[in-house]
């Protein structure tokens, strides 16, 4: 039997992991980082828009500020975030962004003097001053007030992925990949590592820590077309689950990106239509500026993926074989700008769809459709990243629910907060593993490896059963259909019942190869029914919340309804059970920095308001005229109208040029 | 019509008890429209042979987790499309690299120890505010810097070299990319000598034969034959001094 111990253990190796293993790594902790990939193919490598921070640099970016980045965040969740968590976030990411300046990322850097740009559709010439030359660029994302997007070119997280996995490197972090945590070990309420397997040896073992983090990203992989990587499986947030003490966030949240490629779901970023790139239907016709006057092209994602499927079932969506989907066209962007800045986005389409979308007119225009994209839900944190009710078990990044997304994130805030979590919640974990001791028994770690043991074996053993993989691609076709952009009682009541139907069909497998080493039916076999307690967690979630808000859009309830549902969604799994427990948890009107409005884009009037919003608005307003008079800075107002945590290090003002 | 598709794999566990030897398995599948080898290997495990071993995460070009022999060149399977290739498809795991089972290697713990032994990370004495001003760099240097970062560690070069085939400890043009990413960070303050120390040696720098299959093979169109030849003049002149 083999039980490895060290300080801290973080479960997944993508940007959110590994800074929060650099966080606990310089403050001297041993710690070791399992991924089931080499970690620098980790999902965040993906990424390829960029990350926001609100450096203020660029001309478009002038007068940004971290409240400005907050209204933005606090807007695009819908209310639905915790406004503390996002003030934390937006004062520390122009400091991460800074940091991984120093780490080497070579983001794109301003260049003095005239330059050219494409802003609604038409060619713009911005004018840079010399004191910005070399300073980090930014370029306009869906949602924001300002241009705050940095970027390297389009592939941003695989620069800041490489970076932070060099670094973590640099301090001899114990970085182990082909990894598989498949059960955290806990008793009496505390987290002491996980059971582990590997996932070319078969061997099942203990990691024992102080501390365990999971940052093992989202779950897209429950759903049947996604932009994800194929390890998005959400096994990380289902061991969690399966500990029945850690409770799952606002699981229905679930994203869903407007243009990724048609019909294979590769993504082509937001950064295209960041760039001046927009949607056209059948016709030719760029329908957002019809729907969305104000954002057009740039509304958040949740509104012109709505949009978009508005705009197909009106019949205006190209026909193809594979289905229905419409164009992205970046030829009006220029040749000269997609090979410098969009080189990705050009080879995505070359290879995918065979097409080169800097060739001008409809023979560059790339099909696109809505896939799932994005995970909002996930552990439920406190703002530390703690779990709130099993203790030493902390989360961060797309795996975690700490929740400044809320029901819909900004693009270009994910990769954000990967690094901003890590570097916060990172900090919080590495002071819990200083602190704490391992004081569990060896007989309780055992009795964790021998169970993992002998289900391999039962999972082998098995001569006639359920086929894994039949399961598998019905639970995404389930969720794919009733689970998707737009949702409805009935459909997710059926959803709902043969998903469970499927959970206890998936514990009836018979895996063919009989192999307990490199078996990758073997992994399905364990994973599958894993998976389908996560997609129980948002059907579920998604059929009990009846209203509309972010991503999640009820057609029988299409209102936000604040009056009701200001809420969190928890969910947690009894051993046993069939189905998760659905329990809420409050979001305190009173305590907001902003209270709940109207976002400035989608339907208005489509809100059935709180009255305590009008209460909180009167007394922010009042609040902030006193202070005002009193000549009190924006810093001065913000503490008063909202003090939020967080380490003084990261709280320090953020220096931007034109500051005296 | 639709062409019917000769895939042979070679199979090969060696995590397996029982001595198997190495051998070939042919699959026959109906190619479908925009077929790339990722669909296809997808649709062979979950369909014919669930034992299969393969690696692919992004599935899109991005990660470098897929790289394979395909038709005897080191490729990525993920964006190589079935319509490309003649009937018969043969695919081999990538050489030099430790075999995992099938077509699954393990480039990961390679990567890492060439990583650490050209200690890819910036090496500099000045400690960062990070509350203030980040250090202006000049656009075009960033950009530069960006062109060299760009590899993805897929390993096609290395599999497509003769001098790591015949010396094992060889660097790779990946390890030496990576030297020359950091020789124009101006956020490194390492000198040529501080390179030399690193790889001025036959298993390094002095060991490339430059005989280009690493360039030819990269799937992001990295320069490594100019910056082969450029770090050696570099490391060269070190060398006599
Ligand atoms: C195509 C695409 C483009 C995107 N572009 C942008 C963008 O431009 N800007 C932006 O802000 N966001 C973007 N996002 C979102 C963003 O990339 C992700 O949310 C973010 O990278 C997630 O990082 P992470 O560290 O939380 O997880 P990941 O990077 O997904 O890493 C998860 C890690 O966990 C490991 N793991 C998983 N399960 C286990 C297990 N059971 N045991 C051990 N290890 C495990 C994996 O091996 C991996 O190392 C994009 C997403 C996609 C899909
Ligand atoms: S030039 Fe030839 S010998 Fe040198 S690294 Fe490239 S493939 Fe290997
Ligand atoms: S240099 Fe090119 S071929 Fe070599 S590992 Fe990097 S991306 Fe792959
Ligand atoms: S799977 Fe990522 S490059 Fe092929």
């Amino acid at each position: 039997m083999n039980i490895k111990y060290c300080d801290a253990l973080v479960i997944g190796g993508g940007l959110a992991g590994l800074r929060s293993a650099v966080a606990a790594a310089q403050k001297g902790l041993s710690t070791t980082v399992l991924s089931l990939v080499p970690v620098k193919r980790s999902h965040s490598a993906a990424a390829q828009g960029g990350m926001q921070a609100s450096l203020g640099n660029a001309k478009m970016s002038e007068g940004d500020n971290e409240d400005v980045h907050f209204a933005d965040t606090v807007k695009g969740s819908d209310w639905g975030c915790d406004q503390e968590v996002a003030r934390m976030f937006v004062t520390t990411a122009p400091k991460a962004i800074r940091e991984l300046a120093s780490w080497g990322v070579p983001w794109t850097r301003i260049k003095k003097g005239n330059h050219e740009a494409v802003i609604n559709t038409k060619r713009t010439t911005i004018f840079e001053d010399d004191n910005k030359h070399g300073l980090i660029n930014s370029r306009d994302f869906g949602g924001t007030k300002k241009w705050r997007t940095c970027y390297t070119a389009d592939a941003t997280g695989h620069t800041m992925l490489f970076a932070v996995a060099n670094e973590s490197l640099k301090l001899n972090v114990n970085i182990e990949d082909r990894k598989e945590a498949i059960a955290l070990i806990h008793h009496d309420n505390k987290c002491y590592g996980a059971i582990v397997r590997d996932l070319i040896t078969g061997e099942i073992a203990a990691y024992v820590a102080k501390g365990t983090l999971i940052a093992t990203g989202g779950y897209g992989r429950i759903y049947e077309i996604t932009t994800n990587a194929v390890i998005c499986e959400g096994i990380g947030t289902a061991i969690a689950l399966e500990t029945g003490v850690a409770k799952l966030g606002n699981m229905e949240a679930v994203q869903f990106h407007p243009t990724p490629l048609f019909p294979s779901g590769i993504l082509l970023t937001e950064g295209c239509r960041g760039d001046g790139g927009v949607l056209r239907d059948k016709d030719g016709h760029r329908f957002m500026p019809d729907y969305e006057p104000e954002k057009k092209d740039l509304a958040s994602r949740d509104v012109v993926s709505r949009r978009m499927m508005e705009h197909m079932r009106k019949g205006k969506g190209v026909e193809s074989p594979y289905g229905t989907h419409l164009w992205l066209d970046i030829s009006i962007l220029g040749r000269e700008h997609i090979e410098r800045n969009l080189r990705d986005v050009q080879e995505i389409c070359e290879y995918f769809a065979g097409i080169d979308p800097a060739d001008e007119g409809r023979k560059g225009w790339a099909p696109v459709h809505p896939m799932q994209h994005y995970s909002m839900g996930g552990i439920r944190t406190k703002p530390t990243g703690e779990s709130q009710t099993l203790a030493g078990l902390f989360s961060a990044g797309e795996a975690a629910c700490w929740d400044m997304h809320g029901f819909n994130r900004l693009g270009g805030n994910s990769v954000s907060e990967t690094v901003v979590a890590g570097m916060i919640v990172g900090n919080y974990f590495a002071d819990y593993c200083i602190e704490n001791q391992i004081d569990i028994k060896t007989e309780v770690i055992e009795k964790f490896i021998f169970e993992k043991e002998a289900y391999m074996k039962e999972l082998v053993s098995k001569d006639t059963g359920e086929d894994v993989f039949r399961i598998k691609n019905r639970m995404k076709k389930i969720m794919q259909e009733h689970v998707g952009i737009f949702r409805d009682g009935d459909g997710l009541a059926s959803a709902v019942k043969e998903l469970e139907e499927l959970y206890i069909k998936s514990q009836n497998v018979a895996v063919k190869n009989k192999q307990l080493t490199a078996n990758p039916e073997l992994e399905e076999a364990y994973r599958v029914p894993m998976m389908l307690k996560v997609a129980l967690c948002v059907a579920k979630g998604a059929l009990d919340r009846t209203e509309s808000r972010g991503a999640h859009t009820r057609e029988d309830y299409p209102k936000r309804d604040d009056e009701n549902w200001l809420k969190r969604t928890l969910t947690s799994w009894k051993e046993g059970d069939t189905m998760p427990i659905v329990e809420y948890e409050d979001l305190d009107i009173m305590k907001m920095e902003i209270a709940p409005g109207f976002r400035g884009y989608g339907a208005k009037g489509n809100l059935i308001e709180n009255p305590l919003s009008a209460v909180r608005q009167k007394e922010i307003d009042e609040l902030t005229e006193e202070l005002e008079l009193k000549g009190a800075d924006r810093y001065e107002i913000q503490d008063k109208l909202m003090p939020f945590p967080l380490q003084p290090e990261y709280k320090r003002k953020n220096v931007r040029l034109g500051d005296k | 019509m639709a062409r019917e598709l000769t895939i042979k794999v070679l199979r090969y566990d060696p995590q397996s008890n029982e001595t198997v030897r190495a051998y070939f398995e042919e699959y026959k599948i109906q190619e479908a429209d925009s077929m790339t080898i990722y669909l296809a290997l997808t649709q062979i495990r979950e369909t014919m042979d669930a034992g299969l071993s393969f690696d692919f995460v992004c599935r899109a070009g991005i990660c470098g987790s897929c790289a394979m022999m395909i038709n005897g060149r080191p490729q990525l399977a993920c964006r190589t499309l079935t319509k490309d290739l003649p009937n018969e498809i043969i695919l081999l795991p990538l050489p030099t690299f430790k075999l995992i089972k099938d077509l699954s290697v393990n480039t990961g713990v390679w990567m890492d120890a060439m990583s650490k032994r050209v200690e890819s990370w910036i090496h500099t004495s000045k400690e960062t505010d990070i509350a203030q001003i980040e250090a202006p760099i000049e656009p075009e240097v960033a950009d530069a810097v960006f062109e060299l970062d760009r590899c993805i560690e897929c390993g096609c070069c290395v599999a497509g070299c003769g001098t790591k085939l015949i010396k094992e400890d060889f660097v790779g043009a990946v390890g030496l990319n990576r030297v020359a990413r950091f020789e124009c960070d101006p956020h490194d303050e390492r000198t040529a000598d501080d390179y030399y120390e690193l790889v001025g040696d036959d298993n390094g720098i002095f060991g490339c034969m430059t005989l280009l299959g690493c360039e030819d093979t990269c799937p992001k169109h990295l320069p490594l034959q100019n910056k082969i030849a450029y770090m050696r003049r570099k490391l060269a002149t070190v060398q006599g001094s």
